[in-house]
């Protein structure tokens, strides 16, 4: 025992008395990263590269999220009820058509014609940075450059415990629209003819383009579901944090960490991964101060690229979901 | 025991559940020049990764006899390590440094198995200068060797398939190897060409005292060539011996009718 | 006859009206918290003069403005492909690599003439500080990523790290930051440059040799965290850094050797000259590397690592070698910055800058010493006219926005830069060619 065993011990004291109420809040910001990272692993399935300009598609799904909230609720009090429920469908629906529409954008002014000539990689790389340097500097410009907060389509109270750690009102929403966005998206991948397009080109490009897979309409629709996936994070985020230009960042650097830990190109490792990193990142919240948590997520993110780069279950979209 | 340069015992190579070697055991003689065949699939080319540090077999030993006579395991070294070793190769579909000319891609390969020396870079010592031009002759000499001269300053990629086998075999030479790793030389080549390379063959071990290693699925170039042949299927040793012992050898003929006989001799 | 109204031609149409309504936006007015829709309504609607000529709406202007573009755009594009001849330079024969690369003395000794001078032409104090802190600076942060980006084929988006590092280093020994200073007495920050040098170098190393491992777009995004991270302990480390404050303690340099005496003081020009002779020491160590067996072996293992190791070489030390080598220069920068402000914070350092200097490189033209000096000269010259005296409704914010833009422009038509590389376009445009099918046509000779 030593300084450091006091440290332990008071630490793991803290741990056991907040654990579930950490929990609750890991669970949802790992969903939220896990939709996110829904976007990165999709579209390196079909094109082998990350799309560095997520963090704008979920930054200009919060911004859409924020007009309509902005417009209905306005200054006034939270509404509740139904209004409440309609307000947040609403919200999530624009978020994600708004994502949907930047990822389409994206793809084709900063990849279509890269793909077409067959540019290296680096191309891709250093035009999808400028792309999103770009989209959140001019986002920027529009917006101003402070954080708007939110107004809020219902009460945050708590709706029931678990082991006497309060759920918010918000925890549910998120695990509501998480759940319902993944289960469907799952059905998307494994059931239908657009489906087994993604699958086939994830699996290998040239051979489903002799098949009769459009290749170029399936990247698109790629781009589209990780969009409205990304999009609708973005809503549900800014609903509890704000928006502001550049918060796309951070929440999209530890997507794509978590996209990575379950194994990049794997849909349901894109969400084990989200829950793990965000469990884990918020339970770490009793040993480091919150200043240091984007470094134990990048952190993870450097270990399991050195130790284990295929992920938790492994790359692979063909063979997942 | 003879002068042995590769040895290789109950080797098994795995890629998730395909076995691509498969308890595989060979050796080859210094200045032995060795031919690998098999049907497409069979694992030669995992033979040569395997050989080369590209690949690392879960299973069984490899020796390599360099230069001193000092046996070096190969499981477990990168590739850069074996080349710098004296195992050189060519690539099965050519790999050349393509927007480089001639020149310069063999000109790498001889500079480059000697110590880095950043600093004289820098600053262009007269060390380093002494050694460009050391790298530079040598660089003319194997092109000449090999026929290149007059395309030493075409760009790579502008070359004939004849041309590129060349030019790799020179690049490879220009390591100073023990032992040249040949993956289907004669690959997309025509028939003069083909002549010639048999003849390039033979120089280089003649000559530059390189052993060859060879996997060929030109069954003429092979006879003409291969003093030794190891025959693989699914990844294992089928059979061993003298070119007629092989041709003569039932097993073969089954393995190479199993998948047709004209297919593996037209590639 | 409606011939001339084909789809390709309509789409080129929407396209180019698309593209018009953008460039709206970004040069339009700039909306706030309090009206978050401004910037957009009254990009499109707020009347402008055109050239004084007459008075319009602007998307009236801008339409029309994009109605002639689109006009030349199809011309240009009925002149016919021009893939073919692309192709077939590349192909061609490039200069003997026996013989020797003429080096243009004549014309870099009236460069280096007109740099010489440059101060005693342009006596503007708010030009004489931009020289060092804005061009300079970035000249020296350019050639630096070139090293990384251009020659080994790197995409190193955390940069800004190293120059960081150069100038907490030079706050360091010179005993400005709450920390002890690293040698019994403080330094002065003329001997800094040496420590800021070497720190960064071995920084690199550090950084470098677990990352450059990964795989290109894996290595992009850990350098780019990697300069987040720096910024968030410099900005949380009080007792260290002295936080988001950093520190304002910072002498500025002098030498005392001998008879040799010199003190650094206000006036940005003595470090201007310092800055030059730097920029030209840089400019010849890393020309002369690339024309080494080292510069070749980082070519051979950007064109094909695979090949490259069967060769003997390590792939892993090439780059390790590039990441130190290219953040000498960026530590340069740090110690220059930090002892002519004499002040550093943290959040001077941010990803926007690392991004910046991205720009300079991929302006000019990856792996062009030439081409990136003047990409740098250029950007941050107009940066500076821009600041100085902006055009109405120009914010200093805007900058990001078209250098993000040119990012995606340039990687669009023109890949290898202004000043490319000869033998990075011929990479380029022989990885495209040989996609397109379009080698083997010119290889064959059916190509007429
Ligand atoms: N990197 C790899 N990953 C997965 N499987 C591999 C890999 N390399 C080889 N294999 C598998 O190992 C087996 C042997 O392949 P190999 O390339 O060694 O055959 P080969 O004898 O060279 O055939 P060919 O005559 O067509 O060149 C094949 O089934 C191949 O699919
Ligand atoms: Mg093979």
């Amino acid at each position: 025992m030593g300084a450091f065993g006091h440290y332990l011990a008071a630490h793991l004291d803290t741990l056991k008395s907040e654990f579930w109420a950490l929990f609750v809040g890991g669970v949802a910001n790992g969903l939220l990263y896990g939709m996110i990272a829904v976007g990165y692993t999709l579209v390196y399935g079909v094109l082998r590269l990350i799309n560095f300009a997520h963090s704008e598609i979920f930054m200009s799904g919060g911004f859409a999220g924020y007009f309509v909230l902005r417009y209905f609720v306005g200054s006034g009090a939270p509404p509740a009820g139904m209004s409440s429920v309609g307000l947040i469908i609403l919200g999530v629906l624009v978020g994600g058509l708004v994502g949907a529409i930047v990822a389409t954008v994206l793809e084709r002014v900063a990849y279509r014609p890269l793909r077409r000539r067959n540019a290296p990689k680096l191309a891709y790389l250093i035009s999808a940075i400028g792309a999103s340097y770009f989209l959140f500097n001019l986002a920027g410009k529009e917006f101003g450059h402070l954080a708007y907060s939110t107004p809020q389509p219902y009460i945050n109270h708590p709706v029931f415990h678990i082991f006497g750690a309060p759920v918010q009102m918000y925890f549910v929403i998120i695990f509501l629209v998480g759940l319902v966005m993944f289960a469907s998206l799952d059905r998307i991948i494994s059931k239908t003819r657009l489906g087994r397009g993604i699958r086939a080109v994830a699996q290998d490009a040239e051979t489903a383009s002799l098949m009769g897979v459009n290749i170029d309409r399936t990247i698109a629709i790629t781009f589209i579901v990780g969009g409205t996936l990304g999009g609708a994070a973005g809503f549900l985020f800014g609903l509890n944090f704000g928006v502001v230009y550049t918060m796309g960042f951070v929440p999209a650097l530890k997507a794509f960490t978590a996209a990575v830990l379950g194994g990049i190109g794997n849909l349901r490792g894109a969400m084990i991964g989200g829950l793990i990193l965000g469990i884990f990142e918020s339970l770490s919240l009793v040993f480091v101060q919150a200043a240091y948590i984007d470094v134990v997520a990048f952190g993870i993110l450097v270990t399991v690229l050195l130790v284990r780069p295929t992920g938790i279950l492994g790359e692979r979209l063909g063979r997942a979901a | 025991m003879s002068d042995m340069i590769f040895n290789v015992e109950h080797v098994t190579l795995r890629f998730g559940g395909v076995i691509s070697l498969n308890d595989v055991s060979l050796h080859q003689d210094r200045g032995e020049i060795l031919a690998v065949i098999g049907p497409n699939g069979a694992g030669k080319t995992s033979l040569f990764n395997s050989l080369t540090g590209v690949y690392q077999p879960q299973e069984g030993t490899i020796t390599f006899v360099g230069k001193n006579g000092k046996p070096l395991s190969i499981i477990g070294r990168k590739a850069y390590r074996m080349a710098n070793a004296g195992v050189a190769r060519t690539f099965q579909a050519s790999r050349m440094f393509s927007a480089m000319t001639t020149f310069e891609n063999v000109k790498i390969g001889a500079e480059s198995h000697r110590g880095i020396g950043v600093v004289g870079a820098m600053l262009r010592g007269p060390a380093t200068r002494r050694d460009e031009k050391h790298s530079d002759a040598r660089t003319i000499e194997l092109l000449k060797f090999v026929g290149l001269t007059e395309k030493a300053n075409a760009i790579s990629a502008s070359l004939s398939y004849g041309d590129r086998r060349r030019l790799e075999i020179a690049r490879g030479l220009a390591t100073d190897p023990q032992v040249l790793l040949l993956d289907e030389p004669a690959a997309g080549t025509n028939p003069s060409e083909k002549q010639a390379l048999v003849k390039l063959i033979r120089r280089v071990r003649d000559e530059m005292g390189v052993t060859i290693l060879l996997i060929e699925h030109d069954m003429k170039l092979v006879m003409a060539l291969a003093e030794r042949i190891y025959v693989l299927n699914f990844g294992s040793v089928i059979a061993e011996g003298s070119p007629d012992e092989v041709r003569a050898n039932p097993v073969v003929v089954e393995a190479y009718l199993g998948t047709s006989t004209e297919e593996a001799e037209s590639k | 006859m409606r011939v001339w109204l084909t789809k390709a031609i309509v789409r080129r149409l929407l396209i180019t009206q698309s593209i018009v309504a953008v460039i709206e936006l970004m040069t339009g007015p700039a909306g706030s918290n309090s009206q978050p829709v401004y910037g957009f309504s009254h990009s499109f609607g707020e009347s402008s003069s055109f050239f004084g000529l007459f008075r319009t709406q602007r998307w009236v202007t801008f339409f029309f403005v994009g109605l002639i573009c689109w006009g030349v755009a199809s011309f240009w594009i009925s002149q016919g492909s021009r893939v073919r001849k692309s192709v077939h330079d590349a192909l061609a024969f490039p200069r003997a690599a026996t013989q020797k690369r003429p080096v243009r003395w004549g014309a870099m000794a009236v460069l280096l003439g007109f740099a010489i001078i440059l101060p005693h032409v342009e006596t503007a104090p708010f030009w004489q500080a931009a020289m060092v802190e804005q061009i300079a600076v970035y000249v020296l942060l350019a050639i630096g990523l070139n090293v990384v980006v251009g020659f080994a084929g790197l995409l190193d988006l955390g940069y800004v790290a190293f120059y960081a590092i150069g100038a907490y280093t030079t706050a360091w020994v010179t005993g400005a930051l709450p920390t002890p200073a690293l040698f019994h007495h403080a330094l002065n920050p003329f001997f800094a440059i040496p420590v800021a040098i070497a720190i960064v170098m071995i920084a690199g190393i550090i950084l470098g040799a677990p990352t450059l491992r990964l795989r290109g777009d894996y290595l992009a995004i850990v350098t780019l965290g990697f300069g987040e991270i720096i910024t968030i302990f410099a900005n949380n480390l009080y007792g260290i850094t002295g936080g988001s404050l950093g520190s304002n303690q910072i002498p500025h340099p002098s030498i005392h050797l001998g008879p040799i005496k010199y003190i650094w003081g206000l006036a940005p020009v003595p470090y201007y000259y310092l800055a030059l002779g730097f920029v030209v020491l840089f400019i010849i160590i890393f020309s002369l590397l690339e024309r080494s067996r080292v510069g070749r072996a980082w070519t051979a293992i950007r064109e094909d690592e695979v090949a490259a190791e069967s060769v003997g070489i390590n792939p892993l030390k090439y780059k390790v070698m590039a990441f130190a080598i290219g953040a000498a220069s960026a530590g340069f920068a740090g110690v220059l910055t930090a002892s002519q402000l004499i002040f550093i914070f943290p959040a001077s350092f941010t990803l926007q800058f690392s991004i910046n200097i991205l720009v300079l490189v991929i302006l000019g033209g990856m792996g062009s010493i030439a081409g990136v000096v003047f990409g740098a000269i250029l950007i941050q010259t107009v940066t500076e006219f821009l600041f100085h005296s902006p055009p109405s409704g120009y914010q200093p914010q805007d900058l990001y926005i078209y250098l993000g833009a040119l990012l995606v422009a340039m990687m669009i038509f023109r890949p290898s830069g202004l000043i490319p590389s000869k033998r990075r376009q011929r990479e380029i445009r022989l990885s495209e060619a040989e996609h397109e099918g379009h080698l083997d046509e010119v290889l064959t000779g059916d190509d007429t």
